[in-house]
């Protein structure tokens, strides 16, 4: 893999972090199997595109596109708390409902961005590599985000939403509100995915409504990838492991773009990456397996 | 120990011979990254491999020919993308629109030759079509849509509603939608809109305006072109006629197609690759649309639906199915 490749890999897999970092919060955090994230990713883009392009600044257009990845959540959660319908089929309603009015948002399926100002673009007349300063950029951005929630989660308030997820008669009996914490837990974690598909539509220069297929199994991949890679349960631990986990799927996929040479063609990338993701799940396992043998004996 | 002698000696000659070949024989390096496989987009690049080929670079001679589908998903195109500008080949190729934004967006400076863009304005892939300026150019296959509306009258006597099916997601089929709205509107013909957000959706959309309409429009829409058959297979059933935006829907049943054949499209790019290999700069070299638009005709489908072709189409078409 070229150097060029590797650091366009890192960046993607951070960029996605944020998926990673959204779906840890309702899928671990919250116990609330959430798909609204299918919907919020290219929500969170079509909003930052659109805006760029009517000519707003595009850190107030990436900050829009949080509020309407925020706003998909919301949306989610009153359908599950207030109407009761099932969390998945909650979910699932909001991200079909999202592909229409991302259309709507956009009035049509792509809005590119190539040569408009995006949140790079002061950053790239600095004279730098621009690969650098995108990944850089990305990698602070993400940065903060994961410390944000780490702080959160360490929170009177944090500890109260991670027990929703665990114990929601015990939060009931202490006076909280299980139904807040859903609503606040799912516009967050939605929130950072559509921050997640501002900053792609803005490095790549293109937000495109499909973009949002799959961004639940990339986030899940990512998740569990990097829990069992990096197992541990203090907060810190589990944020770095998601966002690790997101690069790891990423850098799985650009691994199985180089076995051109191995008699693989095109179309077995997705089954690549999946044998891939697969063996990291299964190697730690094995790897215990071989010790308690050799204890045993 | 002679024996290892032996061996390095030989070795070492190897590596002169293959080290002297590769200095008399310049090596092109071409990448080409498509969005998804399916029929249309496959001839393209079949096309484009056949078109170089014609013109004196052989995969495996002079010609390093590497390609990869994004499987249909955005992300994992920006990452081909990235693959690829690392891997510094001479050219690189965008087939359909998300795969061409994503090259352009990875690289200022190795040339980007799009193909099967529907409109490379709207996608901002280059800003004049005459003087594109930076490092983007290629083929546009915007379809001949008015001449598909006249098609569609002289195939269907008194043409009062056209169906139309495709998926709002792709940029490609929402150009084409807008120009046959405005086209039919002009001949106060009724278009009737059928939605498909995945291939498997196709069949359900049809059913849904088959009673609704004369014929049915079958734009080049990457949703729509994989599931052709399901929609030939409703419109049969409705007795009303196909009419495709792509030569290869005929092969599938539509009854008549005005288009290009993909194939061709493929080969014209070539001509791109190549200006690009000879040294062209490629902010010079225009944006031209896809030429060739040929009529093909299904004679079988047509008497299966009770419909005559009249002399005057049966003369123009390049290819009858019979």
């Amino acid at each position: 893999m070229s150097l060029f490749a590797f650091l366009g890999t890192l960046e993607i897999g951070l960029v996605y972090g944020l998926v990673a970092l959204g779906v840890y919060l309702t899928f671990r955090v919250l116990d609330f199997p959430d798909l609204t994230v299918d919907g919020s990713f290219p929500m969170g883009g079509a909003v930052a595109a659109t805006a760029i392009v009517a000519g707003v600044n595009p850190w107030l257009a990436t900050g829009l596109a949080v509020l309407a990845g925020a706003a998909c959540g919301l949306v989610t959660a009153f359908l599950a708390v207030r109407c009761g319908i099932l969390h998945l089929l909650a979910s699932i309603l909001t991200m079909i409902a999202a592909f229409s009015i991302n259309i709507r948002i956009m009035g049509r399926p792509n809005m590119a961005l190539l040569g408009e100002p995006t949140i790079f673009t002061p950053f790239d007349n600095l004279g730098w590599d621009q690969l650098y300063v995108h990944l850089g950029l990305v990698f602070l951005l993400v940065l903060f985000s994961a410390l944000f929630v780490v702080r959160l989660l360490s929170s009177d308030f944090g500890l109260a939403l991670r027990a929703t997820g665990v114990n929601e008669r015990m939060v009931a009996a202490q006076g909280g509100s299980i139904g807040f914490y859903t609503y606040f837990g799912l516009a967050l974690s939605n929130g950072f995915v559509g921050f997640s598909g501002a900053l792609f539509a803005q490095s790549n220069s293109f937000a495109d409504v499909t973009s949002g297929v799959g961004t639940i199994v990339v986030g899940l991949a990512a998740v569990i990838l990097g829990q069992t890679l990096i197992p541990g349960r203090r907060i810190w631990v589990a944020v770095t492991a998601v966002i690790v986990g997101s690069i790891l799927y990423r850098l799985a996929v650009a691994f199985a773009l180089s076995t051109g040479m191995f008699g693989m063609q095109a179309s077995d990338l997705n089954l690549i990456t999946a044998v891939l993701v697969a063996i990291a799940l299964i190697a730690p396992k094995m790897k215990g397996k071989v010790r308690l043998k050799a204890v045993t004996r | 120990m002679k024996k290892l002698k032996v061996i390095s000696a030989l070795f070492a000659a190897a590596l002169v011979i293959v080290s002297a070949g590769a200095v008399f024989a310049q090596t092109y390096k071409v990448a080409v990254s498509q969005i998804v496989e399916h029929p249309a987009l496959d001839a393209t690049r079949q096309g484009l491999l056949d078109g170089l080929k014609a013109k004196g670079y052989e995969q495996g001679k002079n010609l390093e020919f590497t390609f990869q589908t994004a499987q249909g998903n955005p992300a994992i195109a920006v990452q081909i993308a990235k693959q690829f500008v690392g891997e510094k080949p001479d050219v690189l190729v965008g087939i359909a629109t998300p795969t061409a934004q994503a090259l352009a967006a990875s690289t200022r400076t190795i040339p980007v030759i799009f193909t099967a863009v529907t409109d490379p304005l709207g996608a901002k892939l280059v800003k004049d079509l005459e003087h594109p300026g930076g490092n983007v150019t290629g083929l546009s296959d915007l379809s001949p849509v008015a001449q598909h509306v006249d098609l569609m009258q002289e195939l269907v006597s008194d043409l009062q509603a056209i169906g139309v099916i495709y998926n709002p997601g792709e940029a490609n089929a929402m150009a084409l939608v807008d120009l046959l709205k405005s086209a039919a509107s002009a001949k106060k013909i009724q278009v009737v809109e059928g939605t498909a957000l995945k291939s498997a959706d196709v069949q359900s959309a049809a059913r849904i305006i088959a009673s609704k309409v004369q014929v049915i429009y079958a734009p080049t829409d990457n949703t729509v072109a994989s599931a052709i058959d399901a929609l030939v297979g409703v419109a049969n059933q409705a007795k009303i006629p196909v009419v495709g935006g792509s030569t290869s829907f005929v092969e599938n049943g539509a009854v008549a197609s005005l288009g290009f054949d993909y194939y061709q499209v493929g080969v014209q790019t070539a001509d791109y690759v190549e200006a690009v290999f000879q040294g062209k700069k490629v902010g010079e070299i225009p944006v031209t649309f896809a030429k060739g638009s040929d009529l093909f005709l299904n004679q079988q489908a047509a008497d299966t639906l009770g419909i005559t072709l009249s002399e005057a189409m049966l003369k123009r078409a390049s290819s009858i199915k019979k």
